[in-house]
């Protein structure tokens, strides 16, 4: 479902006492502080509480007169519609120098708030002064270079399209190959990569991801299925691979994991260590064995418990395996921990009661719990039709059942119907 | 626009039908072909990122007025027409499913896509016939295929006495005559299930197997119908099976396993049917309000009715075929 992303409005009439929360809202995070644009919009809402009244009649913020050259007055004014719009990094570097610079030639009276802890620049906006200067008035030739034309940006939308042309942080996102269309169906997340600041969070992850081994090509696939890594804490980040690697994880085993299960290191250290012990306990391994099945099945680290202990049950109670052949389908197959239950029980009791298959049997081959459930049924009744449907290795014309299961049509025609296709095709249609 | 995806676009639209294993909710069936089709058309070659010039101003390190007219001009990829910014070509397919099939049932389902859907209207609006086999088991000793072939005569005999009733039509009258002769007696839209025919194909006690053909069923109804044989037969008969063996003009020998339910498979089948429509000269589009127009009616009903037989005595023959397999 699309979501709308709504940026920050610095609104001049009603809304102050609003304004003035998100401000100081805004103060709180962290990428506040560092940008001159959000400091000028709280600058603002400083001097907006007492002269309340003053500002019901909307016409101006600050009672200072500046006479400044119009080129400046009006490039403030400019500077007042950026204001508006919180997005960052829409200024380029030069535009920045440019306007540190221009600021420097105003007389600008420099307010300092001892609330404020970034040394910001100062710019009291005189609104009064802006309605002096004419459009028909001359300028110079770098005057007239240096107007930029305010970006023609919604202020808010309903898709990142409209703002990845112009935002840095969503442009390399992008090059990096992050599916952007899939992350802003996803509530908030679009808004939250709009705050992003390339330089300041984005890039210290990315270096990070890869000084833990993790291919280039990977990083587009884990932004776009967990874009909220770009938001952990660097120091967690760090302490949950040191926690792995102290567990004895080696460092390409870490990198895979981290590959195929983006949320990873979303989750703090005692909750890794919570559950690397439950599947310890409850499957009795050993270290090594236990290293094995998460390396292979790193999502079992992510998700709930809850449905893993409801499948361990299952396996115990309903179908009626034995400890040390739970132990045995889990290393072989971790998948089966999380397997729906439902499906789960309806492919067994195929295989146990329609194919007459024993436990035993299916201890030594899991594989057959972890396909479909037509698959099976659509090659057993070939086979039985056909007359050789026999799983047991002590007869005559066995079928092994993970040839069963595993080979693909042609093959499993071929070598074990001893039929053509076209054949198991027409008696797939008689079922 | 890219090109290729919408000219393969264009030959997807149609109708095809596809067998549905049993214990498969329909809708699962449909999500599944739309999903592949959508994967297909996706696949397709797109066009390249459109460039748009912009004007960078020159990248001075030092914070000094800006020297005059100094801006380049660079050609940048426009990245708001990226596909991972805009999405697939292809987010939705318009599939429709003709007649439906309960989950336990198996068989033909007719499948529409896009502007197949409306020729999906119009064909149902017709009297199309489905032929069902559904393979019954019965319990009792006493029952021989005779008495079997008995209770089915009767059965056929009150649903012709069904289908006069829902004709709408004086029976005593010329115009019910000539209908009559040329086939076109018959319910004009939403009436209880009538079966147009009952047939024993295969009986070993205490399985026995039934070809029907019927007008406005549910796969409910049928299952009931085996349960009657069973009560008439002074037993109990349950229905182990409800296969479509075909649907209008689909048969089984169109319908699509599921190891064919990729884009390509489908595309051809559309092609087929496309041709087969032109080959036979299907009008459906006249085909709309029955009583209108009786000439072209005629051909078209008198064809369907060949096709049925046809079908029918294919079905018959295939299944025998593959019976005589099993019996060995």
């Amino acid at each position: 479902m699309p979501c709308s992303f709504f940026l920050c409005r610095v609104t001049m009439a009603s809304s102050c006492a609003q304004l003035c929360l998100k401000c100081r809202s805004l103060l709180c995070s962290k990428t506040v502080a560092t940008t001159w644009q959000h400091s000028t919009q709280v600058r603002h809402c400083r001097t907006v509480t007492p002269v309340i009244t003053k500002v019901l009649n909307g016409s101006s913020f600050f009672s200072g007169n500046h006479r400044t050259s119009p080129a400046s007055q009006r490039w403030k004014q400019q500077m007042f519609c950026y204001s508006e719009l919180s997005v960052k990094h829409l200024a380029t570097e030069a535009k920045e120098d440019k306007f540190k610079e221009e600021l420097s030639r105003a007389d600008v009276v420099a307010y300092k708030s001892p609330l404020l802890p970034v040394n910001e620049i100062q710019m009291p906006l005189d609104l009064d002064a802006a309605a002096e200067f004419s459009a028909l008035e001359e300028i110079t030739h770098e005057e007239a270079v240096s107007i930029s034309v305010p970006a023609a940006i919604p202020p808010s939308s309903t898709s990142l399209r409209d703002y990845v042309d112009k935002s840095e942080t969503l442009s390399k996102l992008v090059q990096l190959g992050v599916n952007l269309w899939k992350l802003e169906q996803r509530p908030n997340v679009g808004t939250m990569l709009l705050k992003l600041d390339f330089n300041m969070d984005v890039a210290p992850r990315l270096l990070f991801l890869k000084h833990i081994g993790v291919e280039e090509s990977h990083i587009g696939y884990i932004i776009t299925h967990n874009p909220f890594i770009l938001t952990e804490d660097l120091e967690s980040l760090q302490a949950r691979v040191n926690y792995l690697k102290s567990k004895k994880f080696s460092s390409e085993t870490v990198a895979s994991m981290v590959s195929r299960a983006p949320y990873l290191l979303n989750f703090s250290v005692k909750r890794l260590d919570n559950r690397l012990g439950f599947y310890q306990q409850q499957l009795n391994l050993s270290a090594s064995n236990t290293r094995n099945i998460i390396a292979r099945l790193p999502r079992l680290l992510c998700g709930s418990l809850e449905p893993v202990k409801e499948n361990l049950k299952v396996c115990e109670i309903e179908l009626g395996f034995k400890e040390n052949e739970i132990q045995h389908i889990a290393l072989t197959v971790p998948k089966v921990l999380t397997a729906n239950k439902r499906k789960l029980t309806q492919l067994f009791d195929f295989i146990h009661n329609t194919m007459k298959v024993p436990h035993h049997l299916i201890t030594k081959f899991p594989q057959v719990l972890n396909t479909k459930y037509l698959r099976v049924r659509e090659r057993h009744l070939f086979l039985e039709f056909l007359g050789k449907a026999q799983y047991d290795p002590d007869l005559p014309n066995y079928i092994s059942l993970d040839r069963l299961v595993s080979l693909p049509d042609e093959i499993f025609c071929t070598e074990l119907a001893l039929a053509t296709l076209e054949d198991f095709y027409l008696f797939q249609k008689t079922l | 626009m890219a090109a290729p995806a919408v000219r393969m676009f264009r030959r997807v639209e149609g109708l095809f039908c596809v067998y549905k294993p049993s214990g498969v909710h329909w809708k699962l069936v449909r999500d599944n072909i739309e999903t592949k089709l959508l994967k297909g058309l996706n696949a397709a070659p797109s066009q390249p990122c459109p460039q748009e010039v912009r004007f960078l101003a020159q990248p001075g390190g030092d914070a000094e007025a800006p020297k005059g007219l100094t801006l380049s001009v660079a050609s940048v990829p426009a990245l708001s027409k990226h596909p991972l910014v805009t999405g697939p070509e292809f987010q939705y397919l318009q599939v429709g499913v003709g007649h439906r099939l309960d989950a336990f049932s198996s068989g033909v389902l007719v499948l529409a896509v896009g502007n197949g859907n409306k020729i999906l209207n119009d064909l149902y609006r017709t009297r199309i016939t489905r032929d069902y086999t559904l393979e019954g088991e019965s319990t009792y000793g006493h029952i021989t295929q005779d008495k079997l072939d008995r209770v089915l005569a009767m059965l056929q005999g009150a649903n012709q006495k069904s289908l006069l009733m829902y004709s709408n039509v004086d029976m005593r009258s010329q115009e019910a005559y000539e209908m009559a002769v040329q086939g076109l007696l018959g319910p004009d839209g939403k009436s209880a299930p009538i079966l147009t025919g009952l047939r024993c194909i295969r009986f070993e006690p205490p399985n026995f197997t039934i070809e029907v053909q019927c007008l406005n069923e549910t796969q409910k109804y049928l299952r009931k119908v085996v349960h009657e044989i069973g009560l008439e037969l002074r037993s109990t008969a349950v229905c182990k099976g409800v296969r479509r063996t075909r649907d209008g003009p689909f048969t089984l020998q169109d319908a699509l396993t599921r190891h064919h339910w990729t884009a390509s498979d489908i595309m051809q089948a559309i092609q087929q049917y496309k041709s087969s429509k032109k080959n036979k000269n299907y009008s459906r589009s006249k085909v709309k309000e029955p009583g209108l127009h009786p000439l072209e009616e005629n051909t078209t009903d008198s064809q369907q009715n060949e096709t049925n037989v046809e079908a029918v005595a294919a079905g018959g023959s295939r299944s025998q075929t593959l019976l005589s397999q099993r019996c060995f």
